[in-house]
This record gives C-alpha cells, sequence and structure tokens, in this order.
C-alpha cells in the first residue's frame, strides 16, 4: 500500500500543471459547495433564533389550538395555567434546561384609531414583557442581535406595540415618526390621482399633527390612542383605549398588517374582564435547542401529571411555525442541487484527468503488468491517484471557504429578507459547520473517487502487449 | 526437443486480427529454450520474433500450441496467476529500457520485490546487491531521466533480475545504445548468465549479440529457419545467486568481462 501511495503521489507531481487545475476545480467546487452551505446554515440559524426568541421552544397549548385557534382565540385559553408553570418550572429534570417561561395570550379583535375614523381587524397578543426582554436576550449560535429591546418593558399596562401595517391603516406613521411609512394617495389634489377623497381631517391626520411643532421628534409628543374592541368568552364585546409606543417590523407583510401586542394582564382585562384570567400558551424557552425531544418528554408527563384529562399538547417552534421547515428544507434542496451540479463537474474534471493520464502512461502499465503487477494493482494506482486528488482538492476547498467566510464577516455586508424592511447582517458560517465540511469533503473524494474508477478499469484491461507496444 | 527445458513451445499458431483481415504471425512453432543459455533469437522484421518473446514472458496468449514455461502449461493460468508466475519466474529487459520514470534506480530495482512481498530488510540488502552487481550501487537514487541510456538499461536488467528469475526475455535490448555502450550491456548480461546461471533469449540484429549466442534461432516468415546449438551439457541452476544469502560476485571483478568503460557516463544525454 506504502508504495502504491508513493508511485500515485509521484504520478500526481508528473504532470503538474494538469494535476493543479484538477485540484483547482475540486477545491472551487468544494468553495462553492461550503459557501452556499454557510449562508443556508446562517439562514437557518438566524431563523430558528427568531422563532426561539419569540415564542420558545416549546409550547403548552390547548391541543385543538394551532389548527382552530387562529378563528376564536380565546375559547382555547387554558384554565389555572399559572398552577401549570409552577409544575413545570419546578420540576428538577427540568429546571437546569428551562430558561424561561411565559404564558401568552392571543386574541382577535379591531383596533380603531377614533381621531382618523379608522380601524381594522387585528391580532392582539399579550406577553409577560420582561419574560420577553429576556426571551430576546437567548442566543446560542451567536447571531448578530436580530430583535430589538422589548419596548413593553416598564411600560405601563396601556401601552402597545402594533406592526408597521397597523401603524400604517390607523394613520399613525407620523404620530409615530415612523419614516418609509407611505400614505393613502386617495383625493391627491397635487397628483390628480383617481380614487375616493377622504376627508379633509384625515388628509390633515394622514399628512402630519397640526398639534407637533414644527422639527419636534414625534417622541417628544403625546403618545397615540387606539381603541381595542374584542369579543369575551361568553360573546359580549369588550373595549379598551390604549396608547401605542412604537410600531415595530413582524418580518412578514401579513403580521405586519394584523399584530398588536399588548401586555399580559391588560389582553386578560380584555378578554376575560373580571372572570378567572386564562392564557392561550405557555412559551417554554430551553437552555439549547437540542433538548428539545428530552424536554417536550417531559412537559408532556409533567402535564399528565398536574393537570391529568386536560386536551394539553406540546408543541416545538418547528411545528408552530412551518415555514421554517420549508424555508430548510428549500435551502436544504438549493443545497444539493449545487452540490450534485459541483459533483458532475468534479466526476467529468477527474475522470478526464485520469483517462490522460492512462493514455501518457500506456507504457508502463504495461511495463509494471509484465513485472508482475495484476490488474487490481493498476485499478488500485489509479484510483488511489483520484482519492488523492479528492483529498487535496476538498482540503484547498475547505481552507479557501474558511478564508472566504472571514473576509466576508470582516466586511460587515447586510442583505434584505424577503417581506422584511430590516436588513440582516450579511455572514456565512463555515467555521463550526463540522457535519456540513465532513460531509462536503467525503462527499467530493468519494466522487473524485469514483470517477477514477472507470479509467483505472481500462487501464487494468489494457492488453500487455498493445501497452507495451504504445508509442 | 530439448529435455528440461526452461521453456518450449509445441506446434504454436498466433495470429492478429488487423480490422477485418487475420494476419498470421507464427505457423506452428516448435521450439525449446535450454537453461542457463545465452539463446539469441535472429530474424528480419516481421519475422515474429517479438511475437515469440511475448509468448515465451507469458505477456500474450497463443491461438493454439502449448506455451510451457519452468514446468508449467501458462495457458492454463488465470491473468492474476498469470502475473504472480511472470513475477516470480520471468525478468524482462525491453528495448526502450522501460523505468518507471517517477521511481529512483534503486525504488524500479525494488518494484518486483514489493510486489512479491519480500521484507523490506531482505529486500533492500538484494537490490543494494543488485545495483553493485551492475555497478550503479552510486547511482541508486537517481531516477531514470538522469541516467544515461546504458545506466538505465543496466537498471533494468538488476530489475529483471531482482526476483531471481529462471528465464530473461530481452527484446532487442541494445538497439536504443550505440555500438560500444551496447557491446557492453551484451557483456553484462553475459556475465549475469555465467554468474547467475540464468537463461537469457534475445531478440537481435545486433552482430555482436549473435556472436556471444550459446543458442542461436532463426526465425523466418513465423516458422523456425534453424537452430544453432551450442555444444554443452545443460547449466546447473543451482548458483550463489539461488541462494538465500544474496552474495555473489561483482560486476567488473570477473576477468572476462570485457570493456564496461562505455557504460560510465559518456552517453548521458546532456540537458
Amino acid at each position: 500500500m506504502r508504495m502504491t501511495l508513493s508511485l500515485a503521489t509521484r504520478n500526481l507531481l508528473r504532470n503538474r500543471r494538469r494535476s493543479l487545475a484538477t485540484l483547482l476545480a475540486l477545491a472551487i467546487g468544494a468553495t462553492s459547495v461550503l459557501l452556499f452551505g454557510g449562508y443556508s446554515a446562517d439562514i437557518k440559524y438566524s431563523l430558528l433564533t427568531g422563532y426561539v426568541q419569540g415564542g420558545g421552544h416549546l409550547q403548552v397549548q390547548h391541543k385543538d389550538f394551532f389548527l382552530f385557534g387562529n378563528g376564536n382565540p380565546t375559547a382555547y385559553g387554558i384554565a389555572g395555567y399559572t398552577r401549570l408553570m409552577e409544575a413545570i418550572g419546578n420540576d428538577p429534570e427540568l429546571k437546569p434546561e428551562v430558561r424561561v417561561i411565559s404564558p401568552t395570550l392571543q386574541f382577535g379583535g379591531l383596533a380603531g384609531n377614533y381621531e382618523a375614523s379608522v380601524s381594522r381587524t387585528v391580532m392582539g397578543v399579550g406577553y409577560v414583557a420582561s419574560d420577553v426582554a429576556k426571551m430576546r436576550e437567548w442566543n446560542e449560535f451567536g447571531i448578530p442581535p436580530l430583535s430589538p429591546p422589548f419596548a413593553l418593558v416598564a411600560a405601563p399596562e396601556d401601552a402597545v406595540i402594533v406592526g408597521l401595517g397597523v401603524a400604517r391603516v390607523l394613520l399613525l406613521c407620523d404620530r409615530l415618526g415612523l419614516k418609509n411609512c407611505p400614505k393613502p394617495a386617495v383625493g391627491d389634489k397635487r397628483a390628480g390621482a383617481g380614487g375616493p377623497a377622504l376627508p379633509a381631517d384625515i388628509m390633515a391626520l394622514a399628512e402630519g399633527d397640526p398639534q407637533r411643532p414644527a422639527g419636534a421628534p414625534a417622541a417628544a409628543v403625546e403618545r397615540p390612542q387606539i381603541e381595542l374592541l374584542a369579543t369575551q368568552p361568553r360573546g359580549s364585546p369588550n373595549v379598551a383605549a390604549v396608547k401605542v409606543l412604537a410600531a415595530e417590523d413582524q418580518g412578514f407583510k401579513e403580521l405586519d398588517e394584523v399584530t398588536v401586542i399588548l401586555q399580559l394582564s391588560q389582553a386578560q382585562k380584555l378578554v376575560y374582564g373580571r372572570g378567572e384570567p386564562r392564557a392561550t400558551s405557555i412559551m417554554i424557552q430551553l437552555e439549547h435547542t437540542d433538548s428539545i425531544p428530552d424536554a417536550a418528554k417531559r412537559v408532556r408527563a409533567v402535564l399528565d401529571q398536574a393537570m391529568p384529562g386536560h386536551p394539553l399538547a406540546v408543541l416545538d417552534f418547528r411545528q408552530l411555525n412551518p415555514f421554517y421547515g420549508e424555508t430548510i428544507n428549500l435551502f436544504n434542496t438549493i443545497f444539493g442541487f449545487i452540490f450534485v451540479l459541483i459533483g458532475g463537474i468534479v466526476l467529468f474534471t477527474v475522470s478526464n484527468t485520469m483517462m490522460a493520464a492512462v493514455m501518457e502512461r500506456t507504457t508502463e502499465i504495461g511495463t509494471v503488468r509484465a513485472v508482475g503487477l495484476r490488474q487490481s494493482g493498476i485499478r488500485k494506482l489509479f484510483v488511489t491517484e483520484g482519492f488523492l486528488l479528492g483529498c487535496v482538492g476538498a482540503t484547498l476547498g475547505v481552507v479557501l471557504a474558511l478564508v472566504l467566510a472571514a473576509i466576508v464577516k470582516s466586511l460587515h455586508l447586510t442583505w434584505l429578507p424577503p417581506g422584511s424592511s430590516t436588513p440582516l447582517p450579511l455572514t456565512i458560517r463555515v467555521a463550526g459547520e463540522y457535519g456540513m465540511i465532513v460531509g462536503t469533503m467525503l462527499g467530493l473524494i468519494v466522487i473524485a473517487t469514483v470517477s477514477a474508477w472507470l479509467p483505472a478499469w481500462r487501464a487494468a484491461r489494457l492488453s500487455i502487449v498493445d501497452a507495451l507496444r504504445h508509442a | 526437443m530439448v529435455d528440461e527445458a526452461v521453456a518450449s513451445l509445441s506446434d504454436v499458431v498466433k495470429s492478429y486480427q488487423m480490422d477485418d483481415v487475420v494476419v498470421p504471425v507464427l505457423r506452428g512453432i516448435d521450439v525449446a529454450i535450454r537453461p542457463a543459455y545465452f539463446t539469441v533469437l535472429l530474424g528480419p522484421s516481421g519475422s515474429g520474433k517479438t511475437t515469440l518473446l511475448n509468448l515465451l514472458g507469458c505477456l500474450d496468449r497463443p491461438n493454439q500450441g502449448k506455451v510451457m514455461v519452468a514446468g508449467t502449461d501458462v495457458n492454463s493460468l488465470s491473468d492474476d496467476e498469470l502475473s504472480d508466475f511472470r513475477s516470480e519466474n520471468i525478468g524482462f529487459v525491453f528495448q526502450s529500457f522501460n523505468l518507471v520514470p517517477v521511481l529512483t534506480a534503486f525504488e524500479n530495482v525494488e518494484y518486483p520485490l514489493v510486489l512479491a512481498g519480500m521484507d523490506p530488510v531482505r529486500r533492500q540488502r538484494r537490490v543494494k546487491r543488485l545495483l553493485e552487481a551492475v555497478g550503479l550501487d552510486e547511482r541508486a537514487h537517481n531516477r531514470p531521466g538522469q541516467l544515461s541510456g546504458g545506466q538505465r538499461q543496466r537498471v533494468a536488467i538488476a530489475r529483471a533480475l531482482a526476483r531471481k528469475p529462471k528465464l530473461v526475455i530481452a527484446d532487442e535490448p541494445t538497439a536504443n545504445l550505440d555500438s560500444q555502450t551496447g557491446a557492453a550491456i551484451i557483456a553484462l548480461m553475459r556475465w549475469m548468465q555465467q554468474n547467475f546461471k540464468i537463461s537469457f533469449i534475445f531478440s537481435s540484429h545486433d552482430s555482436g549479440l549473435i556472436k556471444a549466442a550459446d543458442d542461436l534461432i532463426v526465425l523466418r516468415d513465423g516458422v523456425i529457419q534453424s537452430v544453432r546449438r551450442k555444444p554443452g551439457e545443460a547449466a546447473s541452476l543451482t548458483s550463489e545467486f539461488e541462494t538465500d544469502d544474496d552474495s555473489g560476485p561483482r560486476w567488473g571483478e570477473d576477468p572476462a568481462a570485457t570493456d564496461f568503460s562505455a557504460l560510465d557516463d559518456a552517453t548521458r544525454p546532456s540537458a
């Protein structure tokens, strides 16, 4: 084997230019695969971090809430949720792994800006602000900060945050000092556009706060008030006047158009009035994502013990956010496609190189066969050369990918995800992705080795006499 | 037919297919090669010399007839068995030297021994000894490209002898050498044959080689035209080279060896 390795290495060094060209093709292939894989990995961890920061790793919900709760969330409220949280929080098995346990209440309703005579349907979510702030600090994968500090921390009970779309529709943009927030163009006399004209008072509101002194920031004036209307479980309506603290990008237009975030206590008063407050979900954030299966199993056991017979379900963030799985699948498919393309190029490049080597060394093949090398020895020699090309090329590719990823990181580039208005840092996660690195290397080494097999097989089957006669 | 022949062909026919035409090359050859003799195969171009040597060297198979080498009917061997058989029993010296260019002189000679799985200590001792025998111990770590034509052929001879074969086949070994170097190579092989009691069979047009022959086989149009044998007993195959201690004569120590000076660097191509 040592002789085969030595011969293979020397043969590769014999035609350095050809070997170098093949190695470069392999290295560039490996680099391309790893850079795309690193980019995919970064997207994956960014998404994961965003979801876990917003909703935890696990959520305890009524078993039908996820599928049917959107129509009438309050009907799926969990009574006695505080007892459940205590049971989970005090469980000796879960305690070391659980970082935050926090209740949340989701409800559907209407939000109206009385001053502007506009309203729209909204999805309200009540949170414990301090818990959400702590959840937003979770960053297992070292992602650059995604979420802004939670504005409801230490805010009054009647403070709310709205999605950018809600702010736009309720004509709150100027009052909140939002930039890039389009105003209704309907009835625009200056532009002469068609469409129904808005009343003059609404136009005035949309164009700016007449009360605000020129040049004064929006924060300096009183927060705009909106009214929230929700239906209580028994069907009676309830209204709360709340102050809009800020408008935040929710990541997707659909969410931006409907989201209103408020303090849990405020949401519970709005939905349940003086009745027993409930929560539609209990969010559980863990220290480590890998603990999800064990933690979910244990939480189920605690639920059965603490509230036997209750129709509760434990869902992880992947089940709660199907977009995550779809995105990962999409990227995996593209990654696979790119790998197949690169693999094809590597296959033909190495195969071509080995074919040329067989042609060039035909007489030599005849000689070593005459001296006593078996056909299998010839095959082994050429396959070893393919294997060595694969090893060196893939290693070079990994080094190149690591260097390029570091350069991209140092440039502090950003990119704008689809549907989002907030640019994210562009990072390519190659370092530390051992599975991807080893997988790519092994894949390319196997392809390089396999591509040498056909030329090796042909070389081994050469007639010795013809090979020796080869000029 | 000679008794105790190291190799023999009986009623051997060999033809090649060239497109749609079958070209007969050997037409019913019967010949025996005596052990430890210096046999020269003579004949004009296209007479079938190389084909006959290929059959004796187990590099090719006949269309008809029997090929016996070292007492084995080689037609019955599989490709792998034939490889092992060649490795053990036959050495080759080619017209174009055919050394592996990426291996040093030492490694080229060592290669058949590596294939045979010989242990490294014995292997290296034997290679050293062979390179000494052909007078190239000081060029052991040079690659073929750094050696002259004569030196390369001496390395090839050492490689051919590495496994102590029963038969060495040399297809026009002096054709690519100038006359002085060719004469020295013939002298070296003759010396090897005499000292190590190995059968050598050559094809050649070289008159020097023909003069040195014990047995002369003349081939024409694929048939044996004449066989001239030097009278004498077949030499014993037992020699110092056949023993395991790898000691033995060093080339140049034999007073019978003639002008070897031509094998020095004089013929090395200028860079």
